[in-house]
């Protein structure tokens, strides 16, 4: 971090109302480079919302962002070349297979050879049996591969993941964990709301807790263990969780997380 | 509009065209209700109407069967735009840094391809009924002029309720009002026949102008205002459904 201090993303004051339902009040964030950031909320928290708005999709009433140094408001082009989104719910394209939508962002991110951009992909995520296929026929946890693969096209240096393991099985929730670690070790910035804590936890370098349209609280997980009372010790027999047996139960290694560490 | 503009609408358009290719259904269904139409109206109603110096019925009926075809067509369009808004793509689309009005331009130009193979094939069945024009090549070309702009001028209206609509069946029933417009038109049976309101309706609404245009240039006859007033019509809505739509989208992407 000593090289560049400038944060990637710089929010400040950020507002906005749907029609009497005031959402956001006031968001401020700094987001440093590299770095994986969890915007942590209930539902209707506005999570949603401020990802909308600093992908551009839409405008806030009042307040400023600034990301990779150009102005949200002023140089909104020059954001979405910066960014890509992977919204709530995976948006691939049901009736094309998975590798013609890879190939269709490919060519839209103006990239040479999509083909062999699209075989790449679908070879990092474990999607090359299936590239052929219409992604109608995927399951939950493909499609949000499949999602993600389609966000990477162009190597944006900031990606934005709206709740990304929502609806996901055990299995997937782990793979995406490790495909977003692989994503921050090469360097991008990633913002990602979540409504579960433990992936919040597990994933993120500073952790921001968004309630009624503010950010209560900011900081490492460290930082905000320290605002509570101090940990006492208890002892408890483990108990193996229903995760652990599931897992142990059908569990193979995670075949699209390995991939994507290479 | 920028010098990316033509690469992604054909990027896109390749992708809305691979949707057509893999649900021909679209284009038979679209197909199909006009072409019952004109079974019905040659082979039940025909017999009993009186079209004037007109020859067959199946010459007289086709250019309103045509725009029929049309109207019918142009609510998968909506449908479309509908599906995408809905699902995350259209989101997608939009937070890349793509030409914007590129995702509504594949579209529409999906939807005069699509249209296009469905007037194909209503003439082909027209041909079987026994249609027959004296048409030149140029007649011809005029006559696919005016369908392409009368389609044009139908899908930028469809766009509208495409990303308006909070349903699938709000975003495809704009269109029936549209099928049933020729019946109030020369479409079928002439104008003159009609009782005083109606017939001042059915004389300047803009199917009749198109309707007796296409039919003077397959029938070889003389083209009169129809062809200028027909022209007018068209142009006209495609403007102004153009701005509407476009200012609906930009309401839409922020």
């Amino acid at each position: 971090m000593t090289e560049d201090v400038t944060p990637t993303i710089q929010v400040k004051g950020l507002e906005k109302s749907f029609k009497d339902l005031h959402v956001l009040r006031g968001v401020d964030l700094e987001i440093a480079r590299g770095t994986i950031f969890a915007l942590l909320g209930s539902n209707g928290s506005g999570k949603t919302t401020t990802v909308k708005i600093l992908s551009t999709l839409l405008k806030a009433d009042a307040g400023t962002a600034t990301i990779n140094g150009y102005d949200l408001a002023t140089q909104a082009a020059e954001v979405r070349e910066s960014i890509s989104l992977t919204g709530q719910f995976a948006a691939v394209d049901e009736i094309l297979t998975g590798r013609e939508n890879l190939g269709l962002i490919a060519k839209l991110r103006h990239q040479q050879d999509p083909g062999r951009i699209a075989d790449d992909l679908l070879d990092s995520f474990s999607l090359t049996d299936a590239g052929g296929r219409k992604v109608a026929t995927y399951s939950g946890g493909m499609r949000r591969r499949l999602d993600i693969a389609m966000s990477l096209i162009g190597n944006p240096p900031i990606i934005f993941l709206d709740e990304p393991t929502t609806g996901l099985d055990p299995q997937s929730r782990l793979d995406v964990w490790d495909t977003i670690k692989g994503l921050a070790t090469g360097g991008t910035t990633v913002l990602l709301t979540t409504q579960y804590l433990d992936e919040a936890e597990q994933l993120a370098d500073r952790i921001a807790i968004l309630h009624d349209g503010t950010i209560i609280v900011e900081g490492t997980l460290a930082e905000l263990k320290r605002l509570y009372p101090p940990a006492t010790v208890e002892y408890v027999e483990k108990q193996p969780s229903l995760e652990d047996i599931f897992l142990a139960i059908t569990g193979t290694p995670s075949a699209a997380g390995n991939a994507a560490e290479n | 509009m920028n010098k990316r503009f033509f690469g992604d609408v054909t990027a896109l358009l390749g992708r809305s065209l691979r949707h057509i290719g893999r649900s021909p259904d679209t284009i038979i269904t679209t197909a199909i209700t006009p072409i019952a139409m004109m079974l019905l109206f040659v082979y039940v109603l025909g017999g009993a109407i009186r079209t004037g110096d007109h020859g067959k019925y199946v010459d007289y009926l086709l250019p309103g069967i045509l725009l029929i075809t049309i109207a019918s067509g142009i609510s998968y369009t909506a449908y479309r735009i509908f599906l995408d808004m809905k699902g995350g793509i259209f989101e997608r689309f939009q937070s890349m840094p793509i030409a914007r009005s590129s995702v509504l331009w594949a579209h529409v130009l999906t939807s005069v391809v699509a249209n296009l193979i469905s007037v194909v094939v209503v003439i082909v069945v027209a041909l079987l009924m026994g249609f027959r024009s004296g048409a030149g090549v140029l007649d011809w070309l005029a006559v696919a002029g005016i369908l392409l702009l009368f389609t044009l001028a139908l899908t930028w209206l469809a766009v509208i309720p495409g990303l308006t609509a909070s349903s699938v069946e709000g975003a495809s029933a704009f269109s029936f009002p549209l099928i049933f417009l020729p019946f109030i038109s020369s479409a079928f049976v002439p104008t003159d026949s009609m009782p005083g309101p109606v017939r001042a309706f059915a004389e300047h609404q803009p199917v009749t102008s198109v309707v007796n245009a296409i039919r003077s240039l397959l029938g070889d006859q003389p083209l009169g205002d129809d062809l200028w007033t027909a022209l007018a019509w068209c142009l006209g809505l495609v403007a102004v459904a153009y701005l509407f739509a476009m200012s609906v989208y930009r309401s839409k992407i922020a």
